[in-house]
């Protein structure tokens, strides 16, 4: 048998490797979900017939836990929850990889190579677990979404992290007192807990790709302390699919990573309270459906605040009746609208809305001036034009969705507080823009229901 | 003779690429079910808990260190599976189901 492993573990990898290929189609991707429980099946199915594995009994029994724990989780959480679950999940991985990395250090007790490597996979391992129980706690809103700052924080951060790395390498020179691993060890807890308190709620989806690179990372160090390829590759695979949907998260705020990871953005409220307030127009749901139902195209723009709502069943009705009334009604997705990278097409798909009305940014954006009514449901900062202006701002040179260039703009708020970013949103006080205040599932009803009524 | 973890780290960057190229083409529609199946891709750490849990001269520490990790790691690939089929069988064109 265990001449036949190093086959079995090969095409578990080519599985991985076509999982993630087929992932780049809707058509292909429940195939690509297949191919991967395969290939994950036949690593496990393989490794428990290795002959080191003789205690049976354990392991059917954690396998048969951690089911048990991870099949309701993954039934019962409302779609919603989406980026909370897969923070949890992201923790349990590493914690994993981790508790792994402790036990072969007390196993073996390495130096050189191996030690680098185990240093790395406990490292990344102890920090993306703490780091992902506070960005669930954020995203469950346990715990505050604004960033938790103090003076000197960078520092603090930074030095705990160089001092982790400091034992670490103490340990792989060789240096053996008892005290070195389990300080690593809370060094490591503690840096997770510190970089992520600091970020604010609408950075999550920057900070769970990260996290999700790292869970591969420390994934694929274990390869290297286990000399294990299959390892190597399917950490790796997972820690460049994370780092490039973060860098992609980045370059769609304009914003750098260290920006992200320490410049705990969105924690000033300027001008909130201080300037008069400017006038706007608003209108009721009788007002908006009229226009609604008068246009010949609309474009929805979805963003966190439909989520909070839970509004996308309520869209999709206003989507339905306008679709039958043959307008073309399509929805634009921001990059970063939501809390997690691609958050908003999940939800709209829940609520049944084809996939092929979801567009990117750069599909729709220049559809926008020849559009009769911009429906912004819940988003602001990626669609404030002040983002195209030179004026220094903590938007500027952000891609935004362009809006404003429609022919009319609908914004659904339940006030006129300022975004994440924490500016003013000059989109509100155009000529050509209607307010509707109110919840946006309750706004959004009253509208189809507005709609129903008139025909 | 090439080392193992020299072998390892050519694997390693190979790997890295190849997932760079492949995650580039994959549609912004699917980010979020990308994420969740990447992450369970990488609960392969599975392989080494059983290691460690299965052993059979397995110090007590190392067998509850392996335990745990092994209920942490099967969690993540059950529930990492689980949802992104949840999650794909939504995304559906128009009038697919009816």
């Amino acid at each position: 048998m265990d001449t036949l492993l190093p086959i079995i573990y090969l095409i578990a990898a080519l599985g991985f490797i076509l999982a993630i290929k087929w992932m780049n189609h809707p058509a292909t991707a429940r195939r690509g979900v297949i191919i991967g429980e395969i290939g994950m099946l036949l690593a496990v199915i393989g490794t428990l017939l290795r002959s080191e594995v003789v205690e049976y009994q354990w392991v059917l029994l954690a396998l048969a836990i951690g089911s048990a724990i991870g099949a309701p989780l993954a039934y019962l959480m409302p779609m919603t929850s989406v980026p909370q679950l897969t923070a949890l999940s992201h923790a349990f991985g590493a914690l994993a990889s981790a508790l792994i990395g402790t036990a072969e250090f007390y196993k073996n007790s390495p130096t050189g190579f191996t030690m680098g490597a185990l240093s790395m996979e406990t490292l990344l391992g102890f920090l993306t677990t703490t780091a992902s129980i506070i960005a669930f706690g954020k995203l469950q809103e346990i715990l505050p979404t604004r960033p938790l700052t103090y003076k000197g924080q960078n520092f603090v951060s930074l030095t705990v992290l160089a001092a982790a790395i400091v034992v670490a390498g103490m340990m792989v020179t060789g240096q053996t007192a008892p005290w070195m691993f389990p300080t690593f060890t809370v060094l490591s807890l503690l840096f997770g807990i510190l970089l992520v308190a600091p970020i604010g709620g609408a950075d999550m989806p920057t900070v769970i790709a990260l996290l999700n690179s790292s869970a591969g990372v420390a994934a694929a160090a274990m390869g290297f302390v286990l000399d294990n390829r299959l390892l190597i590759i399917a950490g790796s695979l997972n820690g460049a699919a994370g780092l490039l949907l973060s860098i992609i998260m980045c370059k769609a705020m304009n914003r750098s990573f260290t920006n992200v990871l320490f410049g705990a953005f969105g924690q000033v409220q300027t001008g909130g309270g201080g300037a008069a307030p400017r006038p706007v127009r608003s209108a009721t749901p009788e007002e908006a459906a009229s226009i609604l139902d008068s246009a010949s195209s609309v474009i929805i723009i979805p963003g966190y605040g439909m989520a909070v709502a839970q509004a996308q069943h309520k869209i999709r009705e206003v989507f339905d009746i306008l679709s039958k009334r043959g307008v073309n009604v399509r929805f634009a997705i921001h990059p970063v609208a939501g809390r997690m990278p691609g958050h908003m097409n999940v939800l709209l798909a829940e609520a049944d809305i084809p996939y092929d009305k979801l567009l990117e940014m750069d599909e729709i954006n220049q559809d926008f001036p020849m559009t009769d009514v911009a429906l912004v449901v819940g988003a602001n900062d990626v669609v404030n034009p002040l983002a195209r202006s030179p004026q220094d701002s903590p938007i500027q040179g952000m891609p935004i969705l362009d809006a404003d260039k429609a022919r009319t703009v609908m914004v659904i708020k339940r006030s006129m507080n300022p975004g994440f970013a924490g500016i003013d949103n000059e989109i509100y006080y155009m000529d050509k823009t209607l307010m509707l205040f109110g919840d946006a599932k309750g706004f959004t009803a009253s509208i189809a229901k507005e709609l129903t009524a008139t025909h | 003779m090439v080392h193992n973890y020299e072998f390892g780290l050519y694997v390693f960057m190979l790997a890295a690429l190849l997932g760079f190229e492949l995650v580039k083409r994959v549609s912004p529609l699917l980010h979020t079910p990308l994420m969740s199946l990447s992450n369970a891709i990488s609960a392969i750490a599975v392989v080494g808990a059983i290691l460690l849990t299965g052993e059979k001269d397995a110090t007590r520490l190392t067998r509850i260190l392996g335990f745990v990790a092994l209920i942490a790691a099967t969690i993540n690939v059950v529930a990492g599976y689980l949802i992104t089929d949840r999650m794909l069988k939504m995304f559906r064109k128009r009038e697919d189901e009816k």
